[in-house]
């Protein structure tokens, strides 16, 4: 007995073409914003000289973490300066702000009702399942035909997988709060939303700044793979170096990612340990 | 207890059933099933059955029971942290358990303040913030709410500590920042959920202490929970005894002491140290004869020899105690040709309260052998406690 082979993928397929073509206005829409956005971002941070962005960051990290730091983000951010590489970092960077600017945007309030809703949560835990397990790179093929090759497709793609974290997080960092407190609130008469404001998010903010550390994390792996669907930065100088096969360049801008990667990290850790507990 | 007094929550046939059917659960209840046999059938737990009691405008209730007696069940019920299965719970005309929404947030904010056993402060706020936080909720303007809160934080002694965070106190601080929190928000009741139960065993001796003098400053309405038959009994105006989620007596500490209504209630009350408890107006008689200030000096000692006795005390009118007069200093004012006895009256004995625990009497005795007298504020002779009825006392209650 012969079964039929179910035709998910072409479903699937028909799916998004009708998706892209119904809503051409719409992704053509954010097309032309986000695209707006990163411009604007990648010239504003290229039209500092390069010493002058060092020497914030430098400042930034040590204000808000340590020295330690701040003298460890000089010396990377010059080394990345000296190989050549800055420009493509600047263009690395726009994308992991803007794609996590958007997903922690979407993320919070999503995060929140799913806290608060118990059938919204039952609802949303599997979407986010499916949103981190599917490999990442699925993303990037229905992101063309939506945005076009290029950046935008790479922060639609970024968005779709870093989110999940930020949501978790904030569900969990609300589920958290010891019932206690709800009931000490809700005893001296807090409305939802005063109860929400006062007690709950605040409370839950360490949790918060773990599930943003983590999208951040995200968010830069996947914009260095979105190299392959012609996003520019670092990503783009290691799929250069991939297929002139220069080992050399790619480590160079590895490494770049890494130290870029391990700033971001330590800056968002320290924001998180900088608040009271 | 004086019955006529304003009630300030009046509860009636309250349940609560926790479970998915609870009218299953109350319809086998009136079939006269315990909670284990409910518990059996439907799976359900009965929290709390047909429990009715008031709680008069000032005064300080306690509701103590051992843990699965439902007394932090009813607490909750009280200020709907928990809903009610059936029954009543009026409060200045308003029940309740009907109020809508909006009606109960209002109602909350301004009837219930309430103080947690383990202080439920808010870590994110310091203690001056913890404290406002009532009157934050309510949209209380801030400066007007600083001075309230602090003031607040004043009379629980945490004056100085205002910037401090709730993990920065001992366990009694903590908990003077829960009451504080209470105070500040001047709700008509204070519900205590074994607010001293966390704390350690001499701090928790303070901490009742200083809710007393509180008490007797501010006369607040409290319902206060226990499972502490000795805290309940210190602090106590009156007693609500919870059993399996029933109410097996009201009353005062006293009468939950020498009458106790059932052997569980006796069981439970084995291991008190009466003598502490019991106090001048247990063992008090009524005075059997006084003299007038306006008697003559014969019409005194006549009535002392009527009941073979050698000293007499003396009222005015409104039965407010002038003095004590000896049969001695009778016959010298005969002598003297006296009119009146008052310049011959002796201030040379002893009176107390009624609330004096009779173990501070027994020192009194040993100086004179005259009957104590009990006098209220107003010096009103209220009655005498003589040395022989202290002793029965005491001897009734050790027996029980």
């Amino acid at each position: 007995m012969e079964i039929t082979r179910i035709p998910l993928g072409s479903w699937i397929e028909s799916g998004l073409t009708w998706l892209t073509s119904e809503y051409s206005v719409v992704t053509r829409g954010i097309s032309r914003v986000t695209q707006t956005g990163i411009n604007s971002l990648n010239d504003g941070l290229m039209w500092l000289p390069e010493w002058a962005l060092l020497a914030i960051i430098a400042l930034l990290c040590w204000k808000l973490a340590s020295t330690r730091l701040a003298i460890g983000a000089v010396a990377g951010l010059a080394l990345i300066w000296n190989l050549g590489l800055w420009n493509p970092m600047i263009e690395t960077l726009t994308l992991v702000v803007i794609a996590t600017l958007v997903a922690v945007v979407i993320a919070l309030p999503v995060g929140i009702a799913a806290a608060l809703s118990e059938r919204l949560y039952r609802v949303i835990m599997p979407v986010l399942d499916f949103m981190q397990t599917m490999p990442a790179f699925v993303y990037l093929i229905p992101a063309i035909p939506f945005f076009g090759i290029g950046s935008v497709s790479a922060i639609f793609a970024t968005v779709i997988f870093s989110m999940p974290p930020a949501i978790r997080f904030t569900t969990l960092g609300i589920r958290q709060v010891p019932v206690e407190l709800i009931e000490a609130s809700d005893a001296y008469g807090a409305t939802r939303g005063q109860k929400l404001f006062k007690v709950q998010l605040p409370l839950s903010l360490p949790t918060v700044m773990a599930g943003i550390n983590q999208t951040i994390m995200l968010a830069l792996s996947m914009v260095v793979i979105a190299a392959m669907i012609g996003a520019d930065g670092l990503g783009s100088e290691v799929w250069r170096a991939i297929q002139r096969l220069r080992p050399g360049d790619g480590f160079e801008a590895g490494i770049a990612v890494v130290i870029l990667a391990m700033l971001l990290d330590r800056l968002t850790q320290s924001l998180r340990k900088s608040r009271r507990s | 207890m004086d019955e006529t007094r304003p009630v300030k929550i009046q509860v009636r046939g309250l349940s609560k059933v926790f479970g998915k059917q609870p009218k299953k659960a109350l319809e086998l209840r009136d079939q006269g099933l315990k909670r284990p046999e409910i518990l059996e059938k439907t799976g359900q737990t009965l929290g709390l059955s047909d429990i009715s009691f008031d709680v008069y405008e000032g005064e300080l209730l306690v509701i103590m029971g051992l843990s699965g007696s439902g007394k932090s069940t009813l607490i909750r019920c009280l200020n709907r942290l928990i809903d009610t299965t059936e029954g009543e719970i009026v409060i200045d005309g308003e029940n309740i358990p009907t109020l809508g929404e909006k009606a109960l947030l209002e109602c909350r904010r301004r009837h219930f303040s309430m103080v947690f056993q383990n202080f439920a402060l808010f870590p994110h706020r310091t203690v001056q913030q913890n404290a406002e936080f009532g009157l934050e909720i309510r949209g209380v303007e801030k400066s007007e709410r600083q001075s309230i809160a602090h003031n607040a934080l004043k009379q629980v002694g945490l004056e100085g500590w205002e910037d401090a965070y709730p993990n920065q106190l001992s366990g009694g601080m903590q908990q003077r920042v829960g009451l504080a929190r209470a105070l500040a928000n001047d709700a008509s009741v204070l519900l205590m959920d074994e607010a001293f139960s966390a704390l350690d065993p001499l701090i928790r001796k303070d901490m009742q202490q200083e809710l007393l003098q509180l008490q007797s400053k501010m006369q607040k309405t409290t319902v206060f929970i226990t499972h502490d038959l000795d805290e309940a009994l210190n602090i106590g105006d009156r007693i609500v005894l919870l059993k399996d989620g029933e109410v097996v007596q009201i009353g005062t500490p006293e009468e939950i002491l020498t009458k106790p209504a059932d052997d569980y209630v006796r069981r439970f009350i084995e291991g008190v140290d009466r003598s502490r408890i019991l106090t001048a107006e247990s063992a008090m008689r009524p005075v059997r004869t006084t003299a007038r200030d306006s008697d003559g000096p014969r019409t005194a000692l006549h009535r002392m020899r009527d009941h073979s006795i050698d000293s007499i005390y003396v009222t005015d009118r409104d039965r407010q105690l002038l003095g004590l007069l000896e049969a001695d200093a009778a016959s010298r004012a005969i002598e003297a040709k006296a009119e009146t006895i008052t310049d011959h009256l002796t201030q040379d004995f002893r009176k107390v309260p009624p609330d004096e625990p009779l173990q501070n009497l027994f020192a009194m005795f040993s100086e004179k052998s005259y009957p104590i007298a009990v006098v209220d504020e107003q010096q009103r002779l209220l009655g005498v406690v003589v040395k022989g009825a202290v002793l029965d006392e005491l001897a009734r209650a050790g027996e029980q």
